[in-house]
């Protein structure tokens, strides 16, 4: 059947399984605009294109689906970038399909020309430039299949606007080769009986789980695995759900802001099982001081993590779920008491300062503040965060037990991240109660797309957590630049007004005992509502480790009933 | 250290860029890469010689292996190769030394392919080694302009070089060809 590039990019999105894209037209993508009106896919205008990606992104990490992003030319598809970039270092399986300038005009600088394939090479698995119809149908197919294939990632997909206008006869090609891509290979056997051997022998064992757990629904063959061999888990930011943090074994988070007995824990195990991370810096401090009694088993799927920063002992390039399910049956059923047991006794040690404990002297904190709304949401919310001081009391304070329900922007660390992808994730999983937590600074970001929220009727809730400052830039002036605060006292707009100026209802909250009971407000308002905390203004993330520095030397909260520090 | 990579690569534009553009962000040091086409139609091939002190080669393998339109990449470094550089030199020469130069570049199996009044140009293939030992000789007599085409390298044997490579244990088992 005859029919233009325009509509060949909705045929092919039908047949992908894709209801709804984010995105945002102009000049050369309005043939695909103007075909969009005969297919059955939700159109979500946003505010700018940034919020489009983000919104894909977010919808991709609650559902596990591609999320679809479309953008015109030049300043549309630059705008996308940021997001661009953010599902890559998470690797969120991502479309993106950009309209550019008629191919015979290409590289005469024409209006709204910008190279983008050439701009997005490094920030996506894969790009292409289609010129002609007739390469269209193939090439929409494998950028889905290249988005989704072993690690996934965003795929960008340039298309001329003469390409999307010129007709050709349509046909879906239901498979494509594609011989440079790589899959995962069954786990390797060799290396399977080396990692059972070790798994037995070791005394002090500890598993980190990244966002591999999540992205390969490995949650449940963990927990399987855990529990046959006893061995504690500690999460990566990103790996926070793939293990519920209720099960006694879970630690909690790893790394530059996890808690102190993990990492301790991590510097005294015997052995390392990585499962589906990729021993980042935020994870490793000093690598040379890193985990240096542990023999290391890495499971990834992605072999150019092998062996990057950190020297796997048995390394296994394969899907995380079909090696647990091989290596679970190989490994003896054992419990490990004493580590255990010595782990709670830093664990203790971490409890008697940790803030909880402490009293806010009528200051709010915003750690009080998230662990209230998780007591309040019963832990079961799909928590969308944006990035800074916020997100890492997020990822300490509230414990998730579920795989996809806390969605961050982790390798890139992108502010503006949260209320976009919550319009993603709560358009994914609408049965699913979601909250943005985000900062001052960043909410001011993408602020504008609480009219997209609006829009398109969302409930979505809101808690914006003011501190007056950047504050984790300011966290570390205080640290490391001798508390010169350059630039980051924030001035922001009335957060409530704002929030009424879109018509969303929205309460500012000073004390403490307001919390539970503005937060219970909110879930049983039908409809968005913002919460505006406004915190203790200079406080930090404890522990920290600062950048680079060995993972056992940790910057702790001064203990207002304790003394002496004993990292 | 210096690794030989052999990549096959889809013959489509923009491949090269990718492969570059590869190198630049993750700060892989390129000594040489040379790109040719190969027995098979669409498929191209580099050899890639990349200084491996900063990152090792395996590293380098797989992210190379990561570019979709790479299909397959081995390090021959440690396998018996044929390995070829042709170099293009232009050297001063007086009419009265011509004589003397071309039993020079014979004893190296190079030719002089061009003769002009003062200078003459010399053709030499081979691996690296015999390439450089005939520049240090020519190098006294006054290279005016130089040109070589980088390392082109195939395992001797009976066998294409990746059924006999050797890799590091866990990252060389990928299929070739998914097919969706």
């Amino acid at each position: 059947m005859q029919r233009t590039g325009a509509q060949i990019v909705w045929e092919c999105l039908v047949r992908e399984g894709v209801d709804l894209v984010f995105g945002y037209p102009g000049g050369a993508n309005l043939p695909i605009y103007d075909a969009m009106l005969e297919y059955p896919i939700r159109h979500v205008l946003v505010r700018h294109e940034q919020g489009a990606a983000h919104a894909a992104d977010g919808y991709a990490r609650a559902s596990g689906k591609v999320g679809v992003a479309m953008a015109t030319s030049g300043p549309g598809a630059t705008n996308l970038t940021t997001g661009i970039a953010t599902a890559m270092l998470d690797s969120s399986p991502t479309v993106f399909i950009t309209g550019q300038v008629s191919s015979k005009v290409l590289g005469t600088d024409a209006f709204q020309e910008v190279d983008v394939t050439g701009i997005t090479l490094p920030i996506t698995k894969h790009n292409a430039l289609v010129t002609d119809v007739r390469d269209l149908a193939r090439t929409v197919r494998e950028a889905f299949v290249i988005a989704r294939a072993g690690r996934p990632g965003p795929v960008l997909v340039d298309v001329c606007k003469d390409a999307q206008q010129a007709s050709t006869d349509f046909h879906w090609p239901e498979t494509v080769t594609l011989p440079g891509l790589v899959e995962p290979a069954p786990p390797d056997k060799g290396a399977l009986a080396r990692a059972a051997d070790l798994i037995e022998k070791a005394e002090r064992p500890l598993i980190l789980a990244g966002a591999g757990v999540v992205k390969s629904g490995s949650s449940r063959a963990l927990q399987e695995f855990v529990e046959r061999t006893g061995t504690p888990v500690a999460l990566t930011l990103l790996g926070i759900g793939g293990f519920p943090q209720s099960h006694p074994l879970c630690l909690g988070m790893m790394g530059m802001h996890g808690e102190a007995f993990v990492n301790h824990a991590i510097q005294e195990a015997d052995l390392i099982l990585a499962f589906g991370m990729r021993f980042d810096d935020r994870v490793t401090g000093n690598l040379k001081t890193y985990a240096a009694q542990a023999k290391k088993i890495h499971v990834e799927v992605d072999a150019s993590e092998m062996h990057k920063n950190v020297r796997a002992d048995v390394p296994l390039v394969a899907d995380l779920l079909a090696t647990l399910k091989a290596l679970t049956p190989m490994v003896p059923a054992k419990h490990h008491d004493e580590w255990i047991a010595k782990i709670d006794g830093w664990r203790k040690e971490t409890r008697s300062r940790d803030i909880l404990h402490q009293d806010g002297n009528g200051r709010l904190l915003a750690a009080h503040v998230i662990n209230d709304l998780w007591k309040t949401t019963g832990g079961d919310a799909i928590i969308v965060t944006d990035v800074g001081q916020h997100q890492m009391w997020e990822a300490q304070y509230y414990k998730h037990d579920l795989p996809r329900t806390l969605i961050t922007s982790g390798g890139l660390g992108t502010m503006g991240f949260a209320l976009p992808a919550a319009i993603g994730a709560k358009m994914a999983r609408p049965e699913t109660e979601v909250w943005v937590v985000a900062g001052d600074g960043g909410f001011q970001m993408t602020a504008c797309e609480l009219t997209t929220m609006m829009q398109e009727r969302l409930d979505i809730k809101i808690a914006v957590i003011n501190n007056g400052y950047l504050g984790m830039v300011r966290q570390w002036q205080e640290f490391f630049h001798d508390k010169r605060y350059a630039a980051t006292p924030m001035l922001s707009p009335d957060f409530v007004a704002l929030a009424n100026a879109h018509r969303v209802p929205a309460h500012r909250i000073t004390e403490r005992s307001e919390v539970a009971k503005k937060v219970e407000e909110a879930r049983a308002t039908d409809g968005p509502m913002l919460l505006e905390f406004q915190v203790q203004k200079e406080d930090a993330v404890y522990p920290m480790v600062p950048a680079g520095a060995d993972l056992h030397t940790m910057i702790r909260r001064p203990n207002e009933s304790q003394e002496g520090v004993k990292a | 250290m210096k690794h030989t990579l052999v990549a096959k690569v889809a013959d489509q534009p923009g491949v090269l860029n990718r492969v570059a553009s590869l190198f630049r962000r993750r700060a892989f040091n390129i000594d040489s890469l040379t790109v040719g086409h190969t027995e098979t139609d669409q498929v191209s091939r580099m050899t890639i010689v990349v200084d491996t002190a900063r990152v090792p080669a395996h590293i380098v393998e797989a992210n190379l292996r990561k570019l979709v339109p790479v299909m397959d990449v081995t390090d021959v470094t440690h396998s018996p190769t044929v390995d070829r550089d042709l170099a293009l030199i232009r050297v001063t020469c007086s009419p009265a030394e011509r004589a003397e130069l071309a039993s020079l570049v014979e004893i190296f199996r190079g030719r002089i392919v061009d003769v002009a009044r003062e200078s003459v140009i010399v053709e030499v293939t081979g691996d690296e080694q015999k390439v450089n030992g005939l520049l240090d000789l020519l190098r006294v007599r006054g290279i005016v302009e130089m040109v070589r085409t980088g390392k082109v390298a195939m395992v001797r044997g009976s066998t294409k070089p990746e059924e006999q490579a050797d890799g590091v244990p866990g990252l060389d088992a990928a299929p070739s060809s998914p097919t969706h």
